[in-house]
Parts: C-alpha cells; structure tokens; sequence
C-alpha cells in the first residue's frame, strides 16, 4: 500500500517536472513561429534589407530554442507505457491516434520546413522561404492542437465506448473527441497564449538591446511587431479563457470550486476573490471561513462560470452533496459523490465479474456484466474512492496559481499597453532605463504565468487522470517506487543541463547582438 | 524529380556547413537524443504491459484486472 502511495506520487512528480519543462519552449516555438512569420511577410512585401537582417536575428533565436526543445516531449509518451501503463492502454486509440498524427506532422512539416527555413536563404526563392517560414508555424501549431485534444478528452472524456473485451475507450465518434468545445476552447487558449509569451521574449529582449544602446532600431521595430502580435494575443486569451471558465463550470465544476477556494455557493450571485488569503484551518467538514482575507468583486464569478450574475455556482460541498440551488435559494438534489461512489462499486464489481466470465468461457454472464457495467460507466472512477474527500483536488495550489495567472495575465496587458506607446506616442519612455528594465523583468514573469496556468488546468482536476472515469491510483503502473524515484532524479540534472544549455546560447547570441551591428552584417 | 532532390540534398550540406551557432546545437540534439533513446529508453523505460504479456488478449486481461482490483481503491 505504501509503495503503491509512493510510485503514484513519483510518478505525478516526475510527470509534472516533464511536462513544465517541456513547456518551457513550446510557447516560445508557437510564438516566435508566427512573430518571424509576420516579421518576414514584411520583408517579402517590402524587400527591404533591414527586416530581412532583423527576421534572420530572431530566427536565430527560434532555432536555438525550437534545438532546445525538440525531443522533450518523447519522454512523456516513454513514462506514459512506464508508469501509467493502466491508463496508456485504457484510453486506447483515443489517445493514440492524436499523438500518431501529431508525430507525423511535426516531423515531416515542422522538421522538412524547418531546415527550409534556416539553410534556404540562399537557395530557395523568397517566396517558397516564406512559404516555409508560415508552414513551420502552422505545423507547430498543427502539433499543439493533437495533443491538446488528447488532454482535452482527458479533462471530459466523449465520442467513445468502453469495451470491456479489450479492456481500452474504444472511438465511437472522432469529430465528438477532435471538435469538441473543450478542446477547441484549450487549442486557442493554449497557442494564442504562446502568441503572449512570443511577444513578451520580443520586446523583453529588444529593452536589453536597448539598455544596452545597440542596435536601437533593430528593438524598436521588433518591439511594434512583438507588441502588437503579444497585445493581440494577450486580449484574445483573456477572452478564450473566458470561455474556458464557462467550459469548466459545466464540465469539471469541482476545479472552479477549488480555483475558487469555495465550499459552499450562495444564492442569487456569487462575488469572486479578486485577491484572497486562503484559511489553512478550512477542512470539508468544518465551518470556519475559507479565506483568512479577501477582496471580493460582486457576482463575478457567477458572471464568469455562467455570464449570469444571478446563477448558482456550486462550491466543493455542494458538489459532493449533489446540490444546487435556485435564485430564490430553493434547494434541487442532483446525484452525489457518495450516490456515484456506490454506482462506481457497481461498475467495478461488474468488470470482475466480467473478468470471471471471461476466464470462465461464459459468453451469457460477459453479456450480462458488459451490460451492467455499460449502465454505471459514467461513474467508474469515483468506484475507487472510500469516501468523498478524496475526490477534491488541492485546492491552495489551485487557488493560488489561478490568482497567479489571472493577475500575471492583467500584468501583461499593461505590459504591452506601455510598450505599444513607447513605439509610437511617448517615444521618451524608450529611453527610459528603468522601462528597459521592466521588459527584461517581464521576460521570466511571462513563463510563470504560462506555467501556472497549466498548474490551474492539471492540479486542479486532480484526482482525475480521466475525468469521472480513472483516478491517478488507478493509472499508475505496478512499477517500485524507487526505480521512478531514479529517473526523477535523473530528469532533474538532465533537464537543469538542458536549460543551461539552452539560456547560456540564447544570451551568447544576444549578447553577440549587442557586440556588433545586425543591420550592417 | 532528380534535379529537386541534388537541390535539397545541396542546401541541406550548404546548409549544415555555414552553420555557426548551429554546430553547437546540433551537438546539443545528438546528445540529448542518445541519452532519451540509446539510455533513457532501453534502460529507464521499459514497455511495462509489454514485458510482462505477449498479446494483446493478455494485456488487456492483466489491465482488466488491475483496475477493478480492490487493493486499487484509496
């Protein structure tokens, strides 16, 4: 039991490392992508030298980074059959097949292009290397909208059947698991968020070249085109993830609750803690404040879950109790996490008799369990629970990396506001070290707000590998803790390696830039 | 069609060549991908169902099991 207690904490930390370092380089890949996209269109329909020196310059850098991160994400598919072999084979082909086509693609169209991109200069018409520069992009985001899907599918399981023969989701409906509105609200969420990152690394490392007085009208161009790409991208991430709120609350309402440090909702609206100190102390079971301080704004989260400042928003022991209420505050019973844990039993004790009728040969009792357990599958997961409390998902770390990303996000806005009229009305504020400063600050500050929007999205959907259907203990493998332990570890100084690799390039070839005249090379 | 592929083949040696910073990303590439592939893999990274169940029949029986198991339960 301990051991098994310590493999799926292992192998969730190791997952976690992985995949926020992975996520390190893909927004910067999906925003520079289109940034030196746009920044060569320009140089396509102008012809003039200067931005084609200035595209070169911040495809360097693309390339540094895209070198960096390429292979990263390998080994999260590696600890997928690893460590979660229970759910790499349950979710079948459902997740299979996404990741098939995003392999196919970013390694035909990212990679064929890519080279296009760095070695073809000088060897391809303009044309056809514009064509390669916008089709990197494109794959780039080609790739991220595969994977989103599968981890959409993840966060609301649809457009499948479970076949207890194979014991695997089998794809009843592919456009249900590729369109669906929480994948499609994740994809652009996701790449338009890359588009913010882009931007904040463009005008972020144009105010060095600046502070450093070089090569001053090579920052001040890239700032317009990074500070209008991450503007645009800033307000239409706000406004997807806008989206992705009213998607949660009808999908994963317990995330909203926990992003919300809410227990209990109230009736005829629902204010948001604009700024709160959870209460350490607040337990399910205990009366006492969540919050130990908070700065409320009224009705807001009922206008952000629903865009109906008088709707009931459910708090974690609403949920658990299977309540909503009325406007009024008229109390409806929907089901509850207990009523679900039993029918949860039901589908679990229908699969073991599955499996009896299996090894039996008795094709009459597989029919029957198939059938019991086809009636209970909504409800598989919550079989594995003793009782409701281990249904809840950290709700600090949830309710604080929101917080993280929503303000980081109003930050960032501002961020662009001031760099937008640095370029073109306050030009005296380029000159301004301290403004220079700021957009090198802003540089790290924009990773941890990406960061922590993945934390908000996979932290709080815990316990849930698979929404409903499969909690982590259930997904993990049968593999000693120690041997996970082990490659996290490993992961740990490979990675460190890697990012130091990686930011001592990065700074070479900047610092390069702040040597000599891009313009004039 | 062979004119098209001594081009690429050309742009791809020209290419790799006149590279400056990208020699030492390459070798960052080359090592990163022996150490996730040739170590990582073959050694840290086994096909758990694979190694224990030769068909799929097997694999899906053993998941089967697995996840309706009590002692699975929290």
């Amino acid at each position: 039991m301990d051991d098994l207690i310590s493999v799926i904490d292992w192998s969730r930390a190791q997952f976690a490392l992985t995949a926020m370092f992975h996520w390190i380089f893909v927004p910067l890949t999906i925003g520079l992508s289109l940034i030196v996209g746009v920044m060569e269109t320009i140089y396509y329909r102008t012809r003039e030298e200067n931005m084609k020196k200035i595209t070169q310059f911040w495809m360097t850098l693309f390339a540094i980074n895209f070198a960096c991160g390429v292979a990263t994400g390998i080994i999260l598919e590696f600890e997928f059959g690893t460590n979660w072999s229970n759910y790499s084979w349950f979710v079948g082909d459902i997740f299979g097949a996404p990741l098939a086509i995003e392999g196919i693609f970013a390694f035909f169209l990212e990679s064929t292009f890519f080279a296009v991109m760095m070695f073809g200069w000088k060897k391809v018409s303009p044309g056809f290397h514009l064509s390669a520069t916008w089709l990197t992009s494109i794959g780039v985001c080609i790739s991220a909208l595969w994977i989103l899907i599968a981890n959409a599918w993840m966060q609301r399981p649809g457009g499948m059947e479970f076949d207890p023969e194979q014991a695997r989701n089998v794809m009843a409906n592919f456009s249900e698991v590729a369109f669906s509105s929480t994948a499609m609200n994740k994809f652009f969420h996701t790449v338009l968020s890359g588009w913010v990152l882009g931007g904040v690394f463009v005008v972020g490392v144009s105010c060095w070249l600046l502070f450093r007085k070089s090569n001053e009208e090579v920052a001040r161009r890239s700032i317009k085109i990074g500070g209008w790409i991450g503007m645009i991208g800033i307000l239409l991430t706000m406004w997807t993830g806008d989206g992705s709120a009213v998607e949660v609350s009808k999908t994963q309402p317990m995330k909203l609750a926990a992003m919300e440090g809410l227990y209990r909702g109230d009736a005829g609206g629902q204010s948001l803690v604009g700024f709160g100190i959870l209460n350490p102390s607040k337990t399910l079971d205990n009366d006492e404040d969540p919050m130990l301080f908070s700065i409320d704004i009224p009705y807001g989260l009922s206008i952000l879950a629903n865009h109906d400042m008088k709707s009931f928003v459910p708090g974690i022991n609403d949920i658990i109790d299977g309540i909503e209420l009325t406007e009024n505050g008229d109390t409806i019973h929907g089901i509850s996490y207990d009523e679900r844990i039993a029918l949860g039993r039901e589908a679990h004790q229908a699969l073991r008799d599955y499996n009896t009728a299996a090894k039996a040969g008795d094709e009459n009792a597989k029919t029957l369990a198939a059938e019991r357990l086809k009636a209970n599958f909504e409800h598989f997961g919550y079989g594995y629970f003793e009782d409701a409390s281990q249904a809840v998902p950290p709700v600090a770390i949830t309710f604080y990396a929101f917080r993280i990303m929503v303000m980081g996000g109003g930050y960032l806005l501002l961020f662009f506001i001031i760099a937008l009229l640095a370029v073109y009305k306050f030009k005296g504020l380029l000159k301004n070290r301290l403004v220079h400063i700021l957009g090198v600050l802003t540089i790290p500050v924009v990773w941890i707000v990406s960061e922590a929007g993945w934390v908000v999205a996979e932290v709080g959907r815990q316990p849930w590998v698979i929404q409903d259907l499969m909690p982590t203990r259930a997904a993990v493998s049968a593999v000693s803790a120690s041997s996970v332990e082990l490659t996290f570890w490993i992961f740990v100084v490979l990675f460190s390696g890697l990012f130091i690799a990686e930011v001592s390039i990065m700074i070479r070839e900047i610092r390069k830039a702040t040597k000599q005249e891009i313009l004039n090379r | 069609m062979r004119k098209f592929f001594s081009r690429a083949a050309e742009m791809y040696i020209d290419g790799f060549r006149s590279m400056t910073v990208g020699k030492k990303l390459w070798l960052l590439i080359i090592i990163k991908l022996i150490i996730i592939f040739a170590v990582l893999k073959l050694f840290f990274f086994p096909d758990f169902l694979g190694a224990s169940c030769d068909t799929d029949t097997e694999k899906a029986a053993k998941v089967r099991q697995e996840i309706s198991d009590e002692s699975r339960r929290y």
